[in-house]
């Protein structure tokens, strides 16, 4: 009970911490965007100045900065985002809704996928350390983590959509099928490494001085493995997932973009280039909120697997 | 997607005596399957800009004139017209059996209320410059005026009178622009801004807006409300927001897209190659070439230099090697397809290359320049293929044939843009225009003095002099004479550097027709329909006895028998404006053929 009152107590200070360094993101952010050269009406067709005038007072720009700064802090308390400037007929809240779920589906499948076969396969390779399996899976894994899904994705599209048929060339329409190639080409690179990862903690693991007691003891290898080893191995795997996540759930820009996936990736570019000011600021906010919860549960999965940074208050 | 598979030869499409397509050569399936190139700004006429939002709003709406598939100005909303002696009153004689897709009358009332709210503060529209020409919008858009003194009025249910700041020959072209459209008020008042949105669109095209899935697809189905409703083939149409060009070749070979915005810029020989039926590659009203600061050395009052500049690229040699796809080498500012205007051809564009480069080493020699002291500048341009490849190959032109040492910037868009706006940092750079109107006019005004499109700093009283006479005038004859001498004088002072025009390029499936290339890239779903494919079921009909006219000799019997008798666009003007040049007309009414 003191360990879980412990912990729910830090909970609290780490969530309560989300505001100030929301605050200075949000801040950082705003001001970055509006030093920006260029506007979100500046185009080759230069727009005459009373048309500029009515678009400046329409979205507020013609108030002094700190005003707007104020006015959009207000805002984003109530979490309004306000509407887009790119896409005029909706709010920042009904793109981020609508690219979520799908940058979400994507990103998860392809974390859990990446997750389950990376350690899988790593665990593999380090049990037949220096063996035809560990270089042939290690090789493997180096060249997809070197080859840029840029390259694999157009290959894998050729040859299942193109020639064979099989699946979609791109598009999104929830079916099993539209998933496939977007999830496979975003997981590759993320199973190799987390492959490498888990390989290389496991040989440290299986080295140490806590796993030879547990063989000494005559424990089957298999339990040695499942109960003594694969928790301590996984601790680097765990860290690089909170980060790794948030990155894969808010949208590969790449992978939208070549498999036509209307998710949140494409947001922050075409955002930042058009000067969408509210749509920018909006999925700043989002990834940065995500960021921070997901870091946070990494902490508390961390504490699980390792006795050593649990929040007890009698240590 | 039945029918729609890759690749399919379409059977020969055969025309009735009416100029339908005869019906047992038309697809089962009617649904085209279009990418548009990205997802559309807007679904609200009168906040469009850009041409995804264009290409949706023609389909979903009409203004009141419209467009052929040729690309010529036909009647839409409105039946006919009539234009005043000083071409400064236009009266529009709307359809009495228009209606709303709910099932009510579309009224001159209407088309009041949708360039009201086009030109409000408010609706703050930007691309509502294309209402600039009627009597008092600048200062309805300043605010500086009530709306109701926009100079538009609805005589009767059926009548509407638009009053003209100056005359406007591209008036009627304008009139195409969705920012014209008008809107259906009550649904405008009931939804607000989410009037756009499936289920609360209210239009009155050939089409209705079934769905819109945020960037993924906008399925438009054909209006049961439409006037012509009967006579268009399309069921459904698709628009898909695909950016990536190879991804939407893919899905194209896939069979998933009948119609791609354009290809991927490096495989043009591997697509006139193995799809030379669907490769379609046509001129567009626009022109690339490089800007010069005039307000910035070395190109002040250098005139020769700038002339050098623009001798001592091979233009053929650009075109064919770097832009790749039937791109037109240009020595002038407008490009062609504009109907009755054709550009003064400077004396050096009938020259060889050799003897141009001769020119262009014996004038940069005059200005001061030799191997040992080169010119040196820099050429910006904003970040894209095309762009880079084309000021690489235009600097090492400049290298190879006068010695230039040019240096490369690459600039993000807008900062690019802001750039060249202010003329500090620019001195060569990436420009071009593409219109929105078939008019030289809306190129030559780039560079007026003082306009916000002119980042060259051209500034010349004679220049200015002739585009204000340009804008006052409505006689085409003369019209066209000030704009050709407009563009001498232009080009004399050779403030810019004309590249090549450009084209449009994008895979058509072979089984779709009813539309046509035109110089605007204007195409409408409701013209279109499907062939069927060779290896569907045979027709029933004995080919021999039907008259087969090809589709040009029959589009102007493609629409309804009411507009049938209406002269084509340039028939009306010309014979409005003969007659008033002879100074004989006085209201000038064409051929009248209401119901």
């Amino acid at each position: 009970m003191i360990q879980d009152s412990g912990m729910a107590r830090h909970s609290l200070r780490r969530l309560l911490g989300l505001i100030p360094t929301l605050l200075m993101l949000i801040t950082v952010a705003f001001f970055l965007m509006r030093m920006a050269p260029g506007g979100p009406f500046d185009s080759e067709k230069v727009l005459p100045p009373e048309i500029e005038a009515n678009l400046n007072a329409k979205y507020h720009l013609d108030e002094p900065l700190l005003t707007q700064y104020f006015r959009y802090l207000g805002q984003v308390a109530t979490l309004d985002f306000g509407p887009s400037f790119q896409y005029k007929d909706w709010t920042v809240n009904e793109l981020i809704a609508q690219g979520l779920p799908i940058s979400l589906t994507v990103g998860l499948t392809a974390m859990i996928l990446a997750f389950v076969l990376g350690t899988l396969l790593g665990i593999a390779a380090a049990l037949r350390q220096n063996t035809a399996v560990d270089y042939s899976l290690m090789g493997f894994a180096m060249l997809g983590i070197s080859i840029p899904n840029f390259v694999i994705a157009p290959i894998l599209i050729l040859l299942l959509a193109v020639y064979a048929g099989w699946l979609p060339a791109g598009g999104w329409d929830w079916s099993i099928a539209s998933m496939v190639l977007p999830v496979v080409t975003l997981a590759l690179p993320v199973t190799a490494y987390i492959a490498r990862l888990t390989r290389a903690s496991m040989i440290e693991v299986l080295n140490s001085n806590f796993i030879r007691t547990a063989r000494a003891k005559g424990l089957p290898e298999s339990t040695v493995i499942r109960r003594h080893a694969l928790r301590p191995a996984l601790l680097p795997v765990i860290s690089f997932l909170g980060p790794a996540t948030a990155g894969m759930i808010s949208g590969s820009i790449v992978i939208e973009r070549i498999f036509s996936i209307p998710g949140l990736g494409s947001y922050f570019v075409q955002g930042a280039l058009n000067r969408d000011y509210t749509l920018v600021m909006g999925v700043v906010i989002f990834y940065g909120v995500l960021i921070i919860v997901l870091n946070f549960l990494v902490d508390l999965i961390y504490a699980w697997l390792n006795p050593k940074v649990r929040y007890d208050e009698k240590h | 997607m039945g029918g729609r598979d890759r690749h399919v030869r379409p059977v020969e499409l055969i025309l009735t005596e009416d100029g339908r397509p005869v019906p047992s050569v038309l697809a089962q399936v009617q649904e085209l399957h279009r990418n548009n190139g990205e997802e559309p700004q807007t679904l609200d006429p009168h906040l469009a800009e850009g041409l995804p939002s264009a290409h949706i709003l023609r389909d979903l709406f009409e203004g009141l004139t419209a467009e052929s598939p040729e690309g010529r100005i036909v009647p839409g909303a409105a039946i006919r017209w009539n234009i005043s002696r000083d071409g400064k009153t236009y009266t529009f004689y709307l359809r009495r059996d228009a209606l709303w897709s709910n099932g009510d009358p579309v009224t001159a009332e209407d088309f009041v209320y949708g360039l009201r709210r086009s030109a409000s503060p408010a609706t703050a529209s930007n691309y509502a410059k294309a209402l600039l020409p009627i009597a008092n919008a600048a200062e309805v858009l300043s605010g500086d005026l009530p709306l109701d003194e926009l100079g538009v009025t609805a005589m009767d249910e059926f009548t509407l009178q638009i009053s003209m700041r100056d005359p406007t020959p591209y008036f009627l072209a304008l009139l195409t622009h969705p920012v014209t459209y008008p809107v259906h008020r009550a649904s405008v008042l009931e939804h607000g801004s989410a009037f756009s949105r499936p289920g609360n669109l209210v239009s009155n095209g050939a089409y209705i807006l079934e769905d819109w899935v945020l960037r993924t697809r906008i399925d438009l189905v054909r209006n049961e409300n439409y006037w012509n409703a009967e006579n268009v083939i399309l069921e459904k149409v698709s628009y898909y927001p695909f950016e990536d060009r190879s991804t939407a070749l893919k899905q194209f070979r896939a069979g998933k897209l009948d119609w791609t915005f354009t290809v991927p810029n490096n495989q043009f020989k591997w697509l006139r190659k193995h799809y030379p039926d669907e490769l379609v590659i046509s001129p567009w009203l626009g022109s690339y070439y490089f800007g010069f600061n005039l307000q910035r050395e070395p190109f002040i009052e250098n005139p020769g230099l700038r002339r050098a500049l623009a001798l001592a690229i091979d233009r053929d040699l650009l075109t064919e090697k770097v832009a790749q796809f039937g791109e037109q080498p240009s020595y002038t500012l407008v490009p062609p397809g504009i109907r009755d205007y054709v550009s003064p051809i400077p004396e050096w564009a009938e020259w060889t290359q050799a003897e141009r480069n001769t020119e262009a080493q014996r004038l940069y020699a005059e200005a001061g320049y030799s191997e040992d002291n080169p010119l040196r500048f820099e050429i910006r341009y904003d970040t894209g293929q095309t762009n880079k490849k084309m000021a690489l190959a235009v600097s090492s032109l400049w290298k190879q044939v006068l010695g230039v040492q040019a240096t490369l910037v690459n600039e993000e868009f807008k900062v690019f843009l802001q750039n060249r706006e202010q003329k500090v940092l620019t001195q060569v750079f990436r420009a071009g225009w593409i219109s929105d109107y078939a008019d030289a006019y809306s190129f030559l005004n780039l560079f007026r003095t003082g306009h916000g499109g002119n980042d060259y700093g051209y500034s010349n009283n004679l220049y200015d002099a002739l585009l204000n006479e340009i804008a006052a005038e409505r006689i085409p004859s003369r019209r066209r004479r000030l704009m050709f001498e407009a563009e001498r004088v232009l080009l004399a002072e050779t403030p810019f550097v004309p590249v090549y025009t450009y084209v449009t390029k994008r895979m058509v499936n072979p089984r779709l027709k009813g539309w046509q290339s035109n110089v605007m890239d204007h195409h409408y779903s409701k013209d279109m329909f499907f062939l069927r494919a060779v290896s569907d079921e045979a027709p029933s009909v004995e080919l021999e006895e039907i008259e087969i006219i090809t589709p040009d000799q029959a589009e102007a019997t493609v629409a309804d028998e009411t507009t049938l008798a209406v002269p084509e666009k340039d028939v009306i003007e010309e014979g409005v404006i003969e007659e008033d040049a002879n100074g004989t007309g006085d209201e000038t009414v064409p051929e009248d053929t209401v119901e």
